[in-house]
């Protein structure tokens, strides 16, 4: 064909350019903290635990977040279920007497079921997947309200709530549980039949249902294991807060859509990976990180990083044609 | 040049990545003129007029004069300028606004800077009173029938002023009694001196309104005849032309081992009792007009859409497959028409696309191996002899016959044994085309039977056989190949006369 260029797999020199950006990026806070202080304040062990303790929580909704929009799709639902999962694993442990780790799993169970119904309802009511999820955002954050009488839940066990204060070998013990949903999901995305699907629905679904891809499993599953790992995340902010709080997780959806699109997924489908995602949330945390060490007033930060999301798109699309 | 000329293209050529749709084409109108354009599907009749519209762009070289003054035409607003207007099967720009909305669309009418809806309104009332039509100009285009929507966009093209008025298959979705009406406002658009260009696939029609045709044939300029100077055969046999035989000649493999029987299949508004067999080896042509239902037949094979009633026998075991990945479990393979559309995942890989509908063969217990994944593409790539830089292109950077042939890797890698070969060589070049044969050799040859759509005669009479033809929603005849192979000459006569429902014998089964 005319295009002689050797073309490997486009999708990881893409990563790898994101990588790049956020080193450089990296480098410039780090020189502007040593030119306006005097001193190292950003590349400390203690401020590196710091914003990868703060990316863990967002970082994994923002993979699930991945997920569904490598089939086209969006799930504005993350935030309530994150809230969700939260006050009903505090709940379970503080009011109801259950041991850590059935609490865990049944709040994880019951939130995760909010996958399913978002599935159903986008698959078989073919209701837009951006309207399901958005009544279904509302919606559970009624039930969270009304579950808890919009009050905190408190008196959680000592040995769940250390967990997110723990450390091993000096990286925060909640990057662990982030670092293993990256590479498992990673792991699905490259090497199973259900990631592949999810991309060949989301490049085009006819020519998918053609190839005889069964795309209602297919669709149930990425809501699935977004509403999943959402819980797992959930679970992790009530141990981190050491309180199962009700408005928990409110506006997550954002970051999360942020990530995965800095990242390089398209909200069109089929385009996305763990890697980008992971870059994409890092980035966004520690650009906050960063004006806040900078002393740079935190709502100039808000309105940079907003500016930043629509570059990201819009450098991606003209790099792409 | 004549006095009374309206247009005159000359030397207009249209390339595409791997294909040449026009090669020094000319055209020339004159007013009070009905001037058909027709030629098989992919002669080039659509991308001559895209030309015109300024939907595509023609290649430098090319020429057009608007009653004798050259004029540039780069995008849809010049060629409206230049009074040009088009009717098309789906015509308006907006359904879900209303008539007269569509009507004034990007050009509101406005008083004391705000809409003047009064205005719009009588004015539409008017407009459409000049095709006889009597509709609130409130009620949303889309509630309308398509044949009140075809006039309507007649009557916006009067209203328009265009001099130059293309018909696109105006009549494929009209019933007699409109079709009438619309030739009563064609002729009357005549009569006003406009130049009409009308494109059709029913040959009757042309016979009956039009005065001069001209033939276009992969792309090239055939002839231009009075309409009063020729009959049907002879435009028949200009639009086919002579064939290299060579092209469509295949080693032949039929058994007597039926694989596929096809009973009383029928699906309303679509077709109707349709009985066929398919033999082991076999290539079973289905020929006949855009819209005769050969693709939605098919569909119900395959498991993409439900039928009314029928039964289907695979190897003889009765199969009503309700997925297409029940039917893919049968042995069915779709090659889809549009293969942008439903073949593949254009912004994928070819590695992605090869692999897209057998992932399970290549995996155990959901896990694969991408290795086994490149192996079975770069083998592929080979067997077909796929043109792409490597296996990790993207699809659409390939041309129409390397992304064909990524479409029949996907289904050989799926191990069918029946495939269904829709239009299998639109926008494929001459070479590729050759290729898409013998793969077709290679696969009857291995046991696997293929049933092939297409319009284009010298591919379906060359490669099939036998031909099954199709006449809106009904099989009219079931045609062997001795029948149309004559001694090595191919008789398209037979074809075409079952295809547009002017064969006698047809009319009598009918009634």
């Amino acid at each position: 064909m005319k295009k002689n260029r050797a073309v490997t797999n486009t999708r990881i020199s893409t990563d790898i350019l994101l990588l790049i950006i956020y080193v450089i990026m990296c480098l410039i806070i780090f020189a502007l903290t040593i030119i306006t202080s005097g001193q190292n304040k950003f590349l400390t062990p203690n401020n590196i635990t710091n914003v990868i303790r703060q990316t863990s929580i967002n970082g994994v909704i923002a993979i699930g977040m991945t997920v569904v929009v490598i089939t086209g799709g969006i799930d504005l639902s993350v935030g309530s279920v994150v809230g969700l999962s939260g006050v009903l694993v505090a709940k379970f442990m503080a009011q109801s007497n259950m041991g850590i780790l059935p609490a865990i799993l049944v709040a994880a169970l019951v939130s995760t079921l909010i996958g399913v119904l978002n599935g159903i309802i986008i698959f078989d009511g073919k209701v837009p997947a951006f309207i399901a999820t958005l009544g279904m955002m509302t919606a559970v954050r009624g039930l969270i309200m009304l579950v808890t009488s919009a009050r905190m839940v408190s008196g959680l066990p000592r040995a769940f709530t250390d967990f997110a204060q723990a450390t091993f070998l000096g990286l925060p013990a909640l990057f662990y549980i982030w670092l293993i949903i990256m590479l498992v999901t990673a792991f699905i995305l490259k090497y199973t039949t259900f990631g592949r699907h999810l991309y060949a629905i989301g490049s085009n679904i006819e020519s998918a249902r053609l190839s005889g891809i069964n795309v209602r499993l297919t669709t149930y599953g990425a809501y699935i294991y977004c509403s999943f790992l959402c819980a797992i995340a959930g679970i992790m902010m009530a141990s981190r807060l050491g309180n199962g709080v009700p408005t928990g997780g409110q506006g997550y959806e954002t970051d999360a859509i942020a990530s995965a699109v800095i990242g390089g997924a398209s909200l069109s489908g089929a385009e996305g990976t763990v890697l980008g995602t992971v870059i994409g949330a890092l980035i966004m945390q520690t650009f906050r990180n960063g004006g806040n060490l900078l002393r740079i007033n935190p709502h100039l930060m808000e309105i940079v990083i907003g500016l930043l999301i629509i570059g990201a798109v819009l450098i991606d699309k003209r790099t792409k044609k | 040049m004549a006095a009374n000329e309206l247009l005159r293209m000359e030397n207009i050529s249209k390339t595409f990545p791997g294909v040449k749709a026009l090669d020094k084409v000319h055209f020339s109108l004159n007013s009070g003129e009905i001037h058909a354009l027709i030629g098989e599907n992919g002669a080039g009749k659509s991308t001559l007029i895209k030309i015109l519209t300024g939907a595509y762009q023609m290649d430098p070289g090319g020429e057009i004069f608007i009653s004798g003054k050259k004029v540039e035409i780069n995008n849809p607003q010049d060629s409206k300028l230049n009074q040009i207007g088009v009717v098309y099967q789906d015509v308006m720009v907006a359904p879900h606004l209303s008539l007269g909305e569509n009507f004034f669309l990007g050009k509101l009418p406005k008083k004391n800077g705000l809409v003047d809806w009064n205005l719009i309104y009588s004015k539409t009332t008017e407009i459409l009173s000049m095709v006889d039509i009597n509709i609130d100009p409130k009620t949303r285009v889309k509630d309308l029938p398509v044949a009140i929507q075809e006039m309507v966009s007649i009557a916006k093209i009067i209203y328009d002023k265009a001099n130059i008025v293309i018909f696109d298959e105006p009549t494929a979705l009209l019933t007699n009694e409109e079709t009438d009406r619309l030739f009563e406002i064609i002729k009357d658009l005549k009569d006003r001196g406009c130049g009409i260009i009308y494109i059709s696939h029913r040959l009757d029609e042309i016979f009956q309104i039009c005065d001069k045709v001209t033939v276009l044939k992969d792309g090239q300029y055939i002839d231009t005849v009075s309409i009063s100077e020729i009959d049907e055969n002879k435009l028949v046999s200009m639009m086919v032309g002579r064939e290299l035989v060579d092209m469509y000649n295949i080693e032949h493999n039929v058994s007597d081992e039926i694989v596929l029987d096809v009973k009383n299949l029928s699906s309303k508004g679509k077709f109707s009792d349709i009985n066929f067999t398919l033999y082991k080896g076999e290539v079973l042509g289905f020929y006949g007009l855009v819209g005769s239902g050969r693709t939605e037949i098919m569909r119900v094979l395959f498991g993409a859409d439900k039928c009314d009633n029928g039964e289907i026998f695979v190897n003889e075991k009765a199969s009503s497959c309700k997925h297409p990945k029940d039917a893919m479990k049968k042995g069915f393979a779709f090659l889809t028409e549009d293969r942008k559309a439903q073949g593949l995942a254009m912004n994928l890989p070819v590695d992605f696309n090869v692999n897209m509908a057998s992932l399970n063969l290549i995996s155990k217990a959901g896990v694969l191996n991408p290795k086994t994944e490149q192996a079975r593409s770069n083998h592929y790539c080979d067997q077909l002899k796929i043109v792409t830089p490597s296996i990790f292109q993207t699809v659409k950077n390939l041309s129409g016959g390397n992304q064909q042939k990524v479409v029949i890797s996907k289904w050989l890698a799926s191990k069918s044994e029946i495939f269904i070969f829709d239009e299998p060589t639109v926008g494929v070049d001459v070479g590729a085309k050759r290729e898409i044969y013998l793969i077709i050799e290679d696969l009857i040859k291995n046991g696997a039977s293929v049933i092939l759509i297409s319009s284009y005669l010298p591919e379906v009479m060359g490669l099939s056989d036998r031909i099954v033809v199709m006449y809106e929603g009904k099989i009219s005849g079931i045609v062997n190949r001795n029948e149309f192979d004559v001694d090595g000459s191919m008789n398209e006569n037979l074809l075409v006369s079952l295809a547009s429902g002017i064969d006698t014998r047809i009319a009598e089964k009918r009634n």
